[in-house]
């Protein structure tokens, strides 16, 4: 999505009732951010949007992004808000043999995940239950950790449901989203 | 058990801006590593530690070792020739500071070229209005890059205040001229 570098285009404010209705969709997809959201969006901020290439939408506060949403898709989290709130989404771990792809802007691909170091919910190797005991349907937001990695490098939409991966072992298992270091982590925001 | 405080604070790498345990997967590993000793020794010490460096190897298989370390090779390769490409473009860029005589006896002082010594040209702009106390702008150039545009002949002193403030740009990479547009060719 963000393969390349991005300059960002005209930035605004963001009307309070679009701010309301943004904050009631980021807890709508995201219910566990709850207790956190008047960290992260105060009600009495002022939200901003910074246009980006190919009809994204970035909404950031005092130049610290947090969102992102192409079109009418599905919001998404900036890595930077995942590194701080890393359990409040929905997290599935790629092995190692798989960053340095996902970290070159590759799709990620389901091998990644069904292998020995990776992780999808159910996993029986996952005793802290990190990854969920829920299976998640193609559409739904992830986060996406690395084998021997503390913090997130990706966050993209399923494009398989994580039951069907389990099975079929191959084949595209994200969109294309956002990781470490690509455009949208580089975006200089002033 | 861990009690998880929010919000994490999460470690960026000062060369990269990668958290430090994804800086072996860039061109600059390097740097980074001398980065994190440097700043943050008791992280260098567990990341680089020799125990880390075998965990990570025993994961992946020695084919997928060998191509990996290819692949940082050409990523390295690549970071170090666009470092050196963009040392040349500083060493052969130049600063413009034009006066330009605006009406009799009235000046502005334009400035171009700052975009190749990687300074926020903005940032730039306001620390000018601020130390000369005048107007100062930005726009853009119909040849690509920014100009400042500065109210009044502040040539001289724009001058000596890139020399003093901003040390990546050489002195002899800076250029006073004077644009007089009204006389044209006046042969
Ligand atoms: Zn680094």
């Amino acid at each position: 999505m963000f393969k390349k570098d991005i300059t960002p285009g005209a930035k605004s404010k963001v009307k309070s009732s679009v701010q309301r209705t943004i904050r009631t969709k980021v807890l709508e997809t995201y219910p566990l951010l709850d207790p956190y959201i008047e960290d992260i969006l105060p009600k009495k901020s002022q939200l901003d949007l910074v246009k980006l290439p190919d009809r994204v939408s970035l909404y950031t506060l005092n130049t610290t992004p947090l969102f992102f949403q192409h079109m009418d898709d599905a919001i998404l989290p900036h890595l930077g808000l995942v590194h701080k709130y890393p359990d409040a989404f929905h997290r599935l771990r790629i092995d190692r043999g798989a960053i340095r792809f996902v970290l070159a802007g590759a799709s990620l691909m389901a091998p990644g995940l069904t292998s020995a170091g990776g992780r999808l919910p159910n996993d029986p190797e996952d005793t802290e239950g990190r990854y969920g005991g829920k299976e998640l349907g193609a559409g739904e937001v992830v986060v996406v950790e690395a084998e021997g990695k503390e913090t997130a490098c990706m966050v993209g939409v399923l494009k398989v449901g994580t039951e069907e991966m389990k099975k079929v072992k191959k084949g595209q298992a994200c969109e294309a989203g956002h990781y470490l270091g690509d455009g949208l982590w580089g975006l200089n925001l002033g | 058990m861990v009690t998880n405080v929010y919000p994490k604070t999460v470690l960026y790498c000062g060369v990269c801006t990668l958290p430090p345990e994804y800086c072996e997967f860039g061109g600059t590993t390097k740097k980074c590593a001398e980065w994190l000793q440097a700043n943050h020794p008791s992280v260098h010490a567990k990341l680089y530690s020799q125990e880390a460096i075998e965990q990570n190897l025993a994961s992946l298989s020695v084919d997928a070792q060998k191509r990996a370390e290819k692949d940082s090779q050409k990523k390295a390769a690549k970071a170090e020739a666009a470092s050196a490409r963009a040392a040349e473009t500083r060493a052969t860029s130049k600063i413009l500071i034009k006066r330009i005589e605006r009406n009799k006896r009235k000046y502005v002082t334009a400035v171009q070229g700052l975009e190749a010594f990687d300074l926020d040209i903005k940032k730039v702009a306001k620390d000018f209005g601020k130390k000369f106390a005048t107007g100062s702008s930005v726009t853009k150039v119909p040849g690509g890059g920014d100009e400042i545009t500065v109210q009044g002949d502040l040539s001289d002193d724009i001058f000596d205040y890139i020399v003093e403030n901003y040390k990546d740009v050489p002195e002899d990479n800076l250029e006073c001229v004077e644009d007089k547009k009204k006389k044209k060719a006046d042969g």
